[in-house]
């Protein structure tokens, strides 16, 4: 994806297992913020189309 | 390489003399200059048809998926890999195939001909190492070695892999190619310009397509892009919607494609969506040590867990 031009970041991975409720919150509150601070990602947006 | 084609012949007419296969699949001259199609000599008197030269880029593994009969296939060093992929992934049986060989020196471009020549090309002769092409008031000649497929020119596997009969004996393999160039200086680019290079890419593309119909690794009964329920990718030109697809085409062909050039030389507005397939190939060399189709015993990285996978990209 990053190799396609999305920005490094927006696409995380992470390995967590179902007994991991607080590693669970910490990636989520962590994943958040580091979107939040590359704003929202318009590239993939919809455009009505363009007539003449 | 033109002798090829008499062998060839011989070859088929034997086997289906024989009785050894019940189909050969081969090429045939096209309706138009340097478009070979695909031919299926099913009796002896199919056999005369049979051709080769350097228009028979098509990948005619594409054309064994969930046969049942016997067949002989005629394969070039891309084609062999993609006859092992073939194998490995359950869609055709080795005990089914008799594999003509053809060592290849590579397939030309019919796009870098017709753009260097003035109008239609109506004849097109072929010796060794030259090309001449006719059309009204004018001939052309080209060295074949200028007018190659891109992946025919970086092809480091050039004599099949796997093979019963041999037309002819192995050619040299090129040495010391840099197969990624292109690769890296799209890795070099920011963020930005790597989304505005792939934008202009797809740009021309018109969904047809037929980069998916013409490549072997796209054998699923019903593409991604054809479901409707769900519908995973809207089907208009939306440059998303497009991107979409070319983008998990090549991702569902990561570890199994042998860059064999079909999409690209199948593309009728001539986009190189190769790049896409490249970058995969790159990564499973790089990660894996991994190039597909060399070997029927071998399971595919995709396929199989290694204690050292890379997973750094796991936080």
């Amino acid at each position: 994806m990053e190799h396609m031009g999305i920005e490094p970041g927006r696409l995380q991975f992470s390995w967590i297992s179902s007994a991991e409720s607080t590693k669970f919150v910490e990636v989520v509150t962590q994943v958040t913020n580091a979107i939040k601070a590359l704003g929202p990602n318009s590239d993939f947006t919809k455009k009505l189309a363009e007539v003449a | 390489m033109l002798s090829y084609a008499e062998k060839i012949r011989e070859i088929a007419g034997r086997l289906l003399t024989s009785g050894a296969v019940e189909m050969i699949i081969g090429f045939r001259r096209g309706t138009i200059p340097m478009m070979n199609e695909p031919h299926f000599a099913k009796t002896p008197a199919d056999v005369p048809k049979l051709v080769w030269d350097s228009h028979c880029g098509i990948n005619l593994a594409n054309y064994l998926t969930d046969r049942k009969e016997k067949i002989g296939i005629v394969a070039k060093g891309c084609d062999s890999r993609n006859i092992v992929t073939h194998i490995i992934e359950n869609k055709i049986k080795r005990e089914q195939l008799v594999v003509i060989g053809v060592p290849c020196r590579g397939m030309v471009d019919k796009r870098k001909i017709a753009l260097k020549c003035p109008g239609e090309i109506t004849e097109v002769v072929e010796t060794e190492t030259g090309i001449t092409a006719r059309g009204n008031g004018f001939s052309q000649d080209f060295d074949k070695q200028d007018v190659l497929q891109h992946n025919c020119s970086l092809c480091i596997h050039r004599n099949p892999v796997i093979h019963d009969e041999l037309v002819a004996p192995p050619v040299e393999e090129q040495k010391g190619i840099d197969r990624y160039t292109d690769v890296r200086a799209i890795e070099a680019m920011s963020p930005e310009q790597r989304w505005k290079y792939f934008e202009d890419l797809l740009a021309p593309c018109v969904r047809c397509y037929a980069c998916r119909n013409a490549c072997p690794l796209c054998y699923c009964p019903t593409c991604f892009v054809d479901e409707s329920r769900p519908q995973w990718v809207g089907k208009g030109q939306d440059a998303s919607d497009v991107r979409t697809f070319h983008f998990l085409r090549a991702y569902h062909c990561a570890g199994r494609c042998t860059d064999c050039g079909s999409c690209e030389r199948s593309c009728p507005v001539g986009i190189n969506m190769r790049v896409f397939t490249k970058k995969l190939e790159k990564d499973c060399l790089d990660l894996f040590g991994w190039e597909a189709g060399l070997s029927p015993d071998v399971r595919p990285p995709l396929d199989v867990y290694r204690p050292n996978d890379p997973n750094d990209f796991i936080k």
